[in-house]
């Protein structure tokens, strides 16, 4: 396989100014992570600061009623509300440990700024988090949270002021301040080394999740199933079963309101490959490789592109990827909420949304894994105006 | 030698730095472009390089990325670009060049691209995101149309870096002034000279100097030696035309 590829899918397609940087980048991964020193540290800060290991929680109303086993990984009760915790720590201490002082970021929702604010505060970097203006408008609560934490937010103007013109922003701003800055990227998606990076630290999830469900049931689980959007949580949980034939693997993508013509988020369901943000991939895109807007209840999921490696496991066939949308995500939530306690992140609740609308495929007494990527408690506004509450 | 090779060193033989405006297609409107190219042409271009719109364009700075957002919207395809640089391709002496982000040039299909663009009379294509090692299939396809794919290097690229390109590139290399995206400054960043020195250490070919460049002073400060063949000018000359400036009114700063 050609470096940096998954299959057909990935690559390297930055401007020569971003070469440098990313070989650097590359260069410190191969010299600093596999280092006792660094997984030490990292270990005791997922341990200490983030609050690892996550529960496996088994779901007994729910599993009751389904008539198959629901077990759901807990990464909504990571600091910070959510898995990206896993990757800005991670991040922020190979930037420490590759002498820069600042890190930049790009955020959708602001569920990765946040975190990697606090990585920053956390590892004393300076962090500054690009933003798209629509959604600083949108998520308002976590730009507050993002500046207590004392890194700044720079709203993008340009193009649909979402997150895709954040993370140009985002690589714009790198090759000025690359000297002495990490571009700490937010999924499994963009430029190599990216990919390989994100997944690395976010593979805890199904390492762990693998482990538990061993110990609990005394065996693997039948299916495991996430939410993609760039695809980092579905890539941390499915990375460490790929080799497990008999784990069915899931990923889950944003459907949007499911109208005729409506803006969605299925880059692998409905797209095509092309190039954006560095990588070669499944992008929503005209005829003519515009880039299209995206769209999903789910701020965390909406997104025109999936990371690389996604890309590939659909294409050999490995992991299945389905559609939730977003009235079957927010019944979903409500149905996680009342049945079970937990209130789980929009993005979440698809990957939840779809194991319900195909409840009658799974064999009775199946083991189901889903990640629950992240907490609600971000998404109260966007859910109350949904349900008219 | 390669056909822009050889205009820009014509332009260097009779004393004179080679001009490279940069124009996006369609800019600043539709009606005025092809007017706007010849008049480039007229006013002493040697080589145009005709910006080809992306929605996401992550080497430019706000002008530039400005000038693609109102060309898509104004309906400007590479299909378009090409389809009409057929028809007005005979009315222009200057070196043709097309800039754009691979994308667009993928989904349009390779070989079809090479094509197209060679028929319409482009001699050389550059594209912001395709660093060395992913440029083998588009730089081999597109040579065996007589296109060049032009280099891009800059103040962070070592001289072994250089060498790569150099053994496999044709045209002129065009050498990116700053640590940023395009955009006119004020003056040029210290680490040019150093920058524009080791470019001649590695490259046999002429030098392109842009990103930034606004004015003919900011060349003459350089040292003599060390003055590049030409000078690309985007952002700057942008302005100027949205300001309502003719093409011949910024290229006489430059020629004179």
């Amino acid at each position: 396989m050609r470096k940096g590829y998954f299959g057909d899918f990935g690559g390297c397609f930055v401007p020569e100014l971003l070469m440098p940087p990313l070989m650097e980048l590359e260069q410190a991964m191969a010299a600093i992570l596999p280092s006792e020193a660094f997984q030490s540290e990292l270990r005791s800060l997922l341990k200490d600061f983030a609050g690892r290991e996550t529960p496996l929680t088994f779901c007994p109303a729910l599993s009751q009623e389904l008539g198959f086993e629901l077990w759901l990984k807990r990464e909504d009760l990571l600091h910070t509300g959510a898995h990206k915790i896993n990757n800005t720590l991670g991040q922020a201490l190979l930037a420490k440990h590759m002498g820069k002082s600042a890190l930049i970021a790009e955020t959708g929702a602001g569920q990765h700024g946040v975190a990697a604010a606090a990585a920053a505060a956390r590892l004393g970097l300076r962090c500054t988090i690009y933003m798209g203006a629509e959604d600083v408008e949108r998520q308002s609560a976590n730009v507050r949270r993002i500046k207590l934490l004392g890194a700044a937010v720079r709203p993008v103007e340009s193009g649909s002021r979402t997150l895709k013109d954040a993370i140009n922003a985002a690589l714009r701003a790198w090759i000025s301040e690359q000297a002495d800055t990490h571009y700490c990227f937010g999924t499994a998606a963009g430029p190599y080394p990216f990919p390989d990076l994100v997944r690395e630290f976010q593979s805890v999830i199904g390492r762990e999740a693998r482990a538990q469900m061993l110990e609990r049931t005394g065996a693997l689980p039948d299916y495991a199933v996430a939410a993609v959007g760039g695809g980092s949580n579905a890539i941390g949980m499915f990375a460490p079963f790929v080799e497990d034939e008999s784990v069915r693997l899931i990923g889950v993508e944003a459907g949007g309101t499911g109208e005729p013509g409506c803006l969605h988020s299925a880059a692998i369901n409905f797209g095509r490959p092309g190039v954006l943000h560095g990588e070669y991939t499944m992008l929503l895109q005209d005829e003519d490789g515009q880039i299209l807007p995206s769209g999903s209840i789910s701020a965390g999921l909406d997104y025109p592109g999936v990371g690389p490696e996604h890309a590939f496991l659909h294409r050999s066939g490995r992991v299945k990827y389905g559609i939730a949308y977003d009235h079957e995500a927010l019944a979903a939530f409500q149905k996680l909420c009342r049945a079970e306690g937990i209130l789980p992140a929009l993005e979440s609740s698809h990957a939840l949304a779809w194991v319900l609308e195909h409840r009658e495929e799974f064999r009775p007494g199946s083991r189901v894994l889903v990640n629950l990527s992240g907490r609600g408690d971000k998404d109260m506004d966007i859910i109350e105006r949904a349900l008219g509450a | 030698m390669h056909i822009l090779e050889r205009k820009i060193r014509l332009a260097r033989k009779s004393g004179r730095l080679a001009l490279i405006p940069f124009v996006t297609a369609g800019f600043p409107s539709r009606e005025r472009f092809w007017g706007i190219v010849r008049e480039l042409d007229e006013a002493g271009a040697d080589v145009i390089e005709i910006g080809v719109p992306f929605s996401d364009p992550v080497a430019d700075g706000p002008v530039v990325e400005e000038a693609s957002v109102r060309a898509l919207a104004g309906g400007v395809t590479l299909r378009g670009i090409l389809e009409e640089l057929s028809a007005h391709r005979g009315e222009v002496q200057s070196g043709l060049v097309l800039m754009g982000y691979m994308n667009p040039f993928l989904q349009y299909g390779l070989e079809r691209f090479a094509e197209d663009a060679a028929r319409a009379g482009v001699q050389g294509v550059i594209v912001p995101d395709l660093p060395f090692e992913e440029a083998g299939d588009m730089r081999s396809i597109l040579r065996k149309r007589g296109i060049a794919l032009i280099a891009l290097v800059g103040p962070n690229t070592s001289e072994e870096r250089m060498g790569l390109y150099s053994e496999v590139s044709e045209g002129y290399v065009y050498v990116v002034s700053v640590m940023g995206t395009t955009g006119e400054r004020g003056q040029l960043p210290q680490e040019v000279p150093q920058v524009l020195a080791r470019t001649r250490r590695a490259f046999a070919l002429p030098v392109a100097l842009g990103f930034g460049l606004k004015s003919p002073e900011q060349i003459a400060f350089l040292p003599e030696h060390l003055r590049p063949d030409a000078a690309v000018f985007g952002s700057s000359l942008l302005k100027h035309l949205d300001g309502g400036g003719s093409p011949r009114g910024f290229m006489e700063k430059w020629t004179r």
